[in-house]
Formats: structure tokens, C-alpha cells, sequence
């Protein structure tokens, strides 16, 4: 018994960390063959049919790239750096359903890598601890830009984060619970954007702040800062980033469909519980184009006024939010 | 129980060899990173003792705000290297007799507490479910938790009073 279960969380685990490398490779096709259909221009179309070869081809250059660590460098820090930002990415994504559960072999499985009842609370942990590799990256590689982009990452992410957290609220007041499953069983017939939309609106904004995505990218701008808290990375430990911050983006959409847009519920799932990847995929990918989309149209913000932004508006905003939520709830008797 | 031992064992090892390290360490950014290890190590404790809530806020409030505040000043502030010549001579005996007095304590207090009879408190059952964890606290608890408020409330308009006039000062 207990080393059935060992299997099952070790293929749960790997299924995770499977779907989320090669869903990074995707992503970066996905973004540049949108992006150049934004742009008017073709994209990457040479390698495979469509281009869909690319992320290979990308992999492949990257492996063989000469690694360069900087002579005043902080050594051990700089290699580790990477790595730190790694982890959270992968890990984050371990307590969201994909579907519900699913009987096989006369065993019922549920189809996340473990379903605590304070799934919000550890993607918060998650996050919050996030920070450390961009930041640690930035200061190790002992160059002005670097230092520079890592304290803009780092002020940038601890402010927009409590909004994030606040976000986080509305979908618990209404489900009554911190577990992401039971906040995604909650939304079996009504999504929680028509109850939250305010909410819903704060977290995809302060999610693409806390992954440093356009237009809050502001510790990469490369006008300024050349490349921010990577500049000195190359080869490899510069692929580590690059996957962190994709796998990132899928990691918000997944987190985005299931507290807000009813997981991996749609037509048909209770009777077909296969359905519930399918849909959660078509949502994540819609997410996605959204994120995209957000790029291609946005300029970058203003380091002073992303701050502003951030602490005087968001984090208000926020605050109300959760505060009428919660009003409304012990009036209707939620 | 011979793996919670050996668990707790391992864990004791990590809490002790990263207290020890942020003390000894020469460079203030280790000495943060040392710390951080302690804080998750700790966290991992409240887990094993069956109060994932507390572990969970133990991460995100110390290792996730505080302590990046902290590695955001050192770095700002470009003060990794402390200075080597010690300008305070008097404190290191000070610390020595402090903290021999602090084990004494301690010792004394294993030596005379070892024999009575240590229940498990009930109050771990609360802290596992959040909901019972929130209604004790702003049932039972309540007045302390207010005044942490009112304490936490006075720290920020503090912060808030002492940028105001050096802003202004600045600006004159």
C-alpha cells in the first residue's frame, strides 16, 4: 500500500514536471509565432511543420553555448541562482486539479499532486519565496545592471504580491474553503469572475507583475538595464531563467482558470471526467493568448509609476474588494 | 516514531548548523541566506507537529517578506563586508558571560522539567484547519490579536513619519 502510493505521487510528480517543460517549449513558440501575427511579420516557421520544431532547435543551441561565470562573481551563489528560481516554478502548480477524480482499475485517483486544504495559502508560500533566485542571480554577478534589476525585481514583487494576496481572498470567502479543489468544485455551475470580477481583473494584473512579464517588466528593460538581473548568465543557467519565467506564466494561467474562470469544469465533465484536462487546457491556452496579447499591445510602465500604481491603487482596490465580499456574504448568508 | 526521530534529528542538525553559520559567517549575505534555511527548517517542524497553517505563514511572513527586506537592504546599501576592526571591544565578553548564562538556564531548566510528564496539548487539533484556527483567534484571542494590530499599525505610521520629514527636508 504504501509504496503504490509512493508510485502514485512520483508519476503524479513527474506527470507535472513533464507537462510543465515541454508546455515551456510551447509557450515560447506560442508567443512568438502570436506576437509576429500581431506585428504583421511570420515568425518562426523554418524548423518543423509551422515552426513547431523551433523549441528544439532553441534547446539545442542553448546546451551547446559556452557558460561564463563572471571572475568577480560570487561563485557558488551564481550557479545556485538559477536553480532557486527553478523550483518554486515547478513546485507551484502541485496543488491545482487538473480534473476530477478518476476511477481506474477499481481505485479512485484524484488527479492533483496533493490536494491540501490550504492549496492558496502554499501557492502564496510559493510565490513569496520566489523572489530569492532573481534576486540572489542579480546581486551575485557582481554588475551595476544586475544589482540594479534584481532590487527593481525585488521592490516590485513584495508590493504587488500583497495584492495578489488579496485577490486571493474573494474566491475562499465564497468557496468557504482554502483547498483549490474545493474552490473548483464550488464553481461546478456559476464561475467566481461573475461574483469577483473586480477580483478576478487584481489578480491577473498583480500575477503578471509578480512573473515580471510586459508591461511590468521593468527589471529586464532592456534599454536601460541591458538585461536586467540575467545579463551576465549564458548557455544553460540562462535557459534555467528563461523556462522559470514561462513555466511561471503557465503556472498563473492554471491558478488564473481555477479560482476565477471554474478549472476544469465545462459541459459534459460530470459525465465525462476525462473532459476536465481538456478543458482546463483550453482555458489556460486562452489565458496564455491573453498574456500574449497584453505584450503585443502594452508599452512598459514607468519604474516610479509601477510603484505608484501598485501601493495607491491596486492594493486599495484590493482591500474594497475584499472587504464588500465579505460584507455581501454575511448578509446573504454565503 | 523511529522516523519522526530520525526526522527530527535530521532537522535539529540543519537548525542548529544554519544558526551557527549566520553567526560565523563573515559575509552579510550568507549570513541572511543562513537564516532563511533556519526559518524553512523551522517550518518544516511546525509541519511535522501537525500545524501546516503556522508552517505555511512561518515561509511566507519570515522567509518571504521579512528576509527579502533584508538581502534588499544589504544589497541596496552595497554592505556584504562588514568592517573587520571592531569598534564596540567591550561586548564580546559581554556576549560570553550573556550567553553562558542563557545555557545555564537552559541546561537547568532540561534537568528539572525532564521528569514531569508532558501531555500533548489539544490545541494542536486547531491548528491544522484554518477555520477553527481563525475563530479561536478572533474569539478567544481576540484582544491580544488587536493590540498586535495597534502595535503593527504604530510601526508603519512610524515608517511613514520618519520618510515624510526627511523628504521634506529635502526638498527644502
Amino acid at each position: 500500500m504504501t509504496f503504490g502510493l509512493f508510485l502514485e505521487w512520483f508519476i503524479k510528480s513527474l506527470v507535472v514536471i513533464l507537462a510543465m517543460t515541454i508546455g515551456f517549449a510551447y509557450v515560447t513558440w506560442f508567443e512568438r509565432r502570436v506576437l509576429a501575427k500581431f506585428q504583421v511579420r511570420i515568425g518562426p516557421n523554418r524548423a518543423g511543420k509551422q515552426g513547431l520544431l523551433q523549441p528544439v532547435a532553441d534547446a539545442i543551441k542553448l546546451i551547446f553555448k559556452e557558460e561564463l561565470v563572471p571572475a568577480n562573481a560570487d561563485k557558488l551563489i551564481f550557479v545556485l541562482a538559477p536553480v532557486i528560481t527553478m523550483i518554486p516554478a515547478l513546485i507551484i502548480t502541485g496543488v491545482v486539479p487538473w480534473g476530477p477524480p478518476i476511477t481506474l482499475f477499481g481505485k479512485t485517483f484524484t488527479l492533483s499532486v496533493s490536494d491540501i486544504n490550504l492549496g492558496v495559502l502554499f501557492i502564496l508560500t510559493v510565490t513569496s519565496i520566489s523572489i530569492y533566485g532573481i534576486t540572489l542571480a542579480g546581486w551575485s554577478s557582481n554588475n551595476k545592471y544586475a544589482t540594479l534589476g534584481a532590487l527593481r525585481a525585488t521592490a516590485q514583487m513584495i508590493s504587488y504580491e500583497l495584492a495578489l494576496a488579496l485577490s486571493f481572498v474573494g474566491p475562499i470567502l465564497i468557496a468557504g474553503s482554502m483547498g483549490i479543489s474545493d474552490i473548483v468544485n464550488a464553481q461546478q455551475h456559476v464561475w467566481f469572475i461573475v461574483y469577483q470580477p473586480l477580483g478576478a481583473m487584481i489578480y491577473m494584473i498583480t500575477a503578471v507583475a509578480e512573473i515580471n512579464r510586459s508591461p511590468f517588466d521593468m527589471p529586464e528593460a532592456e534599454q536601460e538595464l541591458t538585461a536586467g538581473y540575467h545579463v551576465e548568465y549564458s548557455g544553460m543557467k540562462f535557459a534555467l531563467f528563461f523556462m522559470a519565467e514561462y513555466i511561471k506564466m503557465i503556472a498563473i494561467c492554471m491558478i488564473g482558470a481555477s479560482l476565477f474562470l471554474g478549472g476544469f469544469w465545462g459541459p459534459g465533465v460530470a459525465a465525462y471526467p476525462w473532459l476536465g484536462p481538456l478543458y482546463l487546457f483550453i482555458k489556460v491556452v486562452l489565458l496564455l493568448f491573453v498574456l500574449v496579447w497584453i505584450r503585443a499591445t502594452l508599452p512598459r510602465f514607468r519604474y516610479d509609476r509601477l510603484m505608484a500604481f501598485g501601493w495607491k491603487i491596486l492594493f486599495p482596490l484590493a482591500l474594497l474588494n475584499v472587504m464588500v465580499t465579505a460584507v455581501v456574504i454575511t448578509l446573504v448568508g454565503g | 516514531m523511529t522516523l519522526n526521530l530520525l526526522l527530527f534529528l535530521a532537522l535539529a542538525v540543519i537548525a542548529i548548523a544554519s544558526a551557527a553559520g549566520l553567526i560565523m559567517s563573515r559575509n552579510t549575505v550568507y549570513s541572511a541566506l543562513f537564516l532563511i534555511i533556519n526559518f524553512l527548517t523551522v517550518a518544516v517542524f511546525y509541519l511535522v507537529m501537525g500545524a501546516p497553517f503556522i508552517a505555511l505563514a512561518q515561509i511566507t511572513v519570515y522567509a518571504g517578506a521579512i528576509m527579502v527586506l533584508f538581502l534588499f537592504v544589504i544589497m541596496m546599501l552595497g554592505a556584504e563586508k562588514p568592517n573587520e576592526i571592531e569598534r564596540m571591544k567591550w561586548q564580546r565578553p559581554l556576549a560570553i558571560v550573556l550567553s553562558g548564562a542563557i545555557l545555564l538556564e537552559g541546561v537547568y531548566a532540561l534537568i528539572t522539567r525532564v521528569a514531569v510528564n508532558v501531555t500533548t496539548s489539544p490545541a494542536t487539533e486547531a491548528l491544522s484547519d484554518p477555520k477553527t484556527l481563525g475563530i479561536s483567534l478572533y474569539t478567544k484571542y481576540s484582544l491580544p490579536f488587536e493590540i498586535t494590530s495597534v502595535i503593527l499599525l504604530v510601526a508603519a505610521i512610524g515608517a511613514v513619519i520618519l520618510t515624510n520629514k526627511s523628504r521634506k527636508e529635502a526638498g527644502k
